[in-house]
C-alpha cells in the first residue's frame, strides 16, 4: 500500500488516478498510522508553501515524514517542502535536504514556468530505462539550487534541481502523474526501489 | 529548453463532443475519453475541454466527465465553459481538472479571479478572452460566446486579470477563427510579450506554418486548436516534426 498525504489545496487527486492507472494500491490519507505502516509515501503539492506546512505541522505530519524510514516521493511543492527553507511565505519547511528553495527571477523568461521541459545528468535508479533529456510536465515559480543531493537538472532560467536524493528520500520538481509515458516510468521505478 | 505546446481543444455536450469526428482507429469519437487518448498518445501536450451545455444537469454530467478523463489520461488538462462560482471550480478540481478556464463570469465580476487564486493557486486558473479587432484597429472583449460586446480592450483586460492572478490567458481572435488563414498574430504578440504568464494561441490554423508563425511571431506559449486536428487535416505528429526545427517542441 502506497500511502499518497493528504493536504489542504490543490489537485492531489491526480498522483491517485496515476497509481490507480498503474494498478498500483494506494491511498489518500493524513493518517499517521497509515502514513507509518505505508510501503511507499508520497508527498504530493500544489499550492503554498505557507499553508502547507501549517496544515502539517498542525497534524504533526512534517516530523513523521521527516523519520520515514521506508523510500519517500516529494512531489512539485512536495519537494521544496522537503527542503530547509522556502523563500515562498519565508517558510520553514521540513529540512530533510540541505538547500534552500528560491523564486525564479528573470526580465525575459516567463514565472511560473509552465509545459513540457527536459531533465538531464540522472544520478538515480528512479530514471532508469529513461532516455537522456527526457520531457516532463513541470509548473512552478520557485526552485531548488543544484546541490549534492541533486539526482536530475533542468534548465530554465538558470540550471536547477528537478529532482533531489538523500538516502531514502526522493523528490521531483515536476509532475510525473502528468508526464506522460515519463512519468509513469519514473513512478514505476520508485515503486521498485 | 522549455517547449512551446500544442493542445487539442474538445467541444463537449452533454458529456460526448461535439464536431463531427473522423477517426477509424477509435471505437467512440464521440467519447471525449477516447478522443483524448488518441491526442494525448499522438503527442499532445495538454488537452481542453470546452463544455457548451446549458442544462441545470450539466455540473453532474461534466464533474462525472471530468472524473472519468482524470482516471485515463496522462497528460494536463483545462476544463472552460459556464465556470462562475467558488463551488463550480472546487468540484471541477476535485474530480481531477489540472486547470479551469473562466470566461464571461470573470469580467463581469473581476473579484473572482483574485478569489480564485487565493483559493486555489494562479497555476491552475486560466482566463479565456474571445477578442475582436474593430475598424478602429482595436482589439476588444467580447463576451457570452461572442455575442455581447464590450468596451474594455483585450490587452487591458489581460493585463487586469494577470495582476489579480490568472496564471495563463487563452486569447482567442474572432476574426481569425474559423477562417483557417492563420492566427492573429498582432494582438497575441502584445500579450505574449508584455504579459508575465503564457499566452495560449486560438483561432485561425489552417496549415503547419500557421503553428511556426505564432511561435516565432507571434510569441505564443502555446497554440490551441480544434476543428484541424478533429478532422486529420494536420496530424499532431507530423506537425511536431514540420516545428521542430523552429522552436523547442517535445517529440
Amino acid at each position: 500500500m502506497i500511502a499518497i498525504i493528504k493536504y489542504n489545496a490543490g489537485n492531489v487527486q491526480s498522483v491517485l488516478h496515476a497509481l490507480q492507472r498503474m494498478g498500483v494500491d494506494a491511498i489518500l490519507t493524513d493518517d499517521p498510522a497509515v502514513i507509518s505502516s505505508a510501503s511507499r509515501v508520497i508527498v504530493p503539492g500544489v499550492g503554498h508553501a505557507g499553508s502547507a506546512m501549517a496544515y502539517l505541522r498542525e497534524r504533526r505530519l512534517d516530523t513523521l515524514i521527516a523519520g520515514l524510514r521506508q523510500p519517500v516521493l516529494g512531489i512539485c511543492l512536495g519537494l521544496q517542502l522537503m527542503c530547509r527553507h522556502s523563500e515562498e511565505g519565508n517558510t520553514k519547511c521540513m529540512d530533510i535536504f540541505d538547500t534552500d528553495i528560491k523564486l525564479f527571477q528573470s526580465p525575459l523568461l516567463k514565472v511560473p514556468q509552465v509545459g513540457w521541459n527536459n531533465i538531464y545528468d540522472y544520478k538515480s535508479s528512479i530514471f532508469n530505462e529513461l532516455e537522456e533529456a527526457a520531457f516532463v510536465y513541470t509548473v512552478h515559480s520557485y526552485y531548488a539550487p543544484l546541490s549534492d543531493a541533486t539526482i536530475a537538472t533542468t534548465d530554465y532560467i538558470i540550471p536547477y534541481s528537478s529532482a533531489l536524493q538523500k538516502e531514502n528520500f526522493y523528490a521531483v520538481q515536476f509532475h510525473p502523474e502528468k508526464s506522460g509515458d515519463v512519468g509513469e516510468t519514473i513512478l514505476k521505478n520508485f515503486i521498485s526501489i | 529548453m522549455l517547449t512551446k505546446r500544442i493542445i487539442p481543444c474538445l467541444d463537449i455536450k452533454e458529456g460526448r463532443t461535439v464536431k463531427g469526428v473522423n477517426f477509424e482507429n477509435i471505437r467512440d469519437a464521440g467519447d471525449p475519453v477516447a478522443l483524448a487518448g488518441l491526442y494525448a498518445a499522438q503527442g499532445a501536450d495538454e488537452l481542453v475541454f470546452l463544455d457548451i451545455t446549458a442544462t441545470i444537469e450539466k455540473r453532474k454530467t461534466l464533474s462525472a466527465l471530468v472524473n472519468r478523463i482524470a482516471h485515463h489520461i496522462n497528460i494536463p488538462f483545462t476544463v472552460g465553459g459556464g465556470i462562475s462560482t467558488i463551488d463550480d471550480v472546487a468540484m471541477l478540481l476535485q474530480n481531477g481538472a489540472d486547470k479551469i478556464s473562466i470566461n464571461t463570469a470573470a469580467f463581469m465580476d473581476p473579484g473572482l479571479i483574485k478569489q480564485l487564486s487565493n483559493e486555489f493557486g494562479t497555476q491552475c486558473i486560466v482566463l479565456a478572452i474571445d477578442t475582436k479587432k474593430e475598424p478602429d484597429g482595436e482589439w476588444y472583449v467580447y463576451l457570452n460566446g461572442g455575442r455581447t460586446k464590450t468596451n474594455s480592450r483585450a490587452f487591458d483586460w489581460a493585463k487586469q486579470a494577470v495582476d489579480n492572478g490568472v496564471g495563463e490567458i487563452l486569447l482567442t481572435s474572432m476574426n481569425n477563427d474559423g477562417t483557417k488563414a492563420g492566427f492573429a498574430l498582432d494582438i497575441t504578440a502584445t500579450c505574449a510579450i508584455n504579459l508575465s504568464v503564457p499566452v495560449i494561441a486560438s483561432g485561425g490554423a489552417g496549415t503547419m506554418e500557421h503553428f511556426k508563425d505564432v511561435f516565432q511571431t507571434g510569441y505564443a506559449d502555446a497554440a490551441l486548436t480544434a476543428s484541424i486536428f478533429h478532422f486529420k487535416e494536420i496530424e499532431i505528429p507530423a506537425l511536431k516534426k514540420y516545428l521542430q526545427p523552429f522552436v523547442n517542441i517535445r517529440i
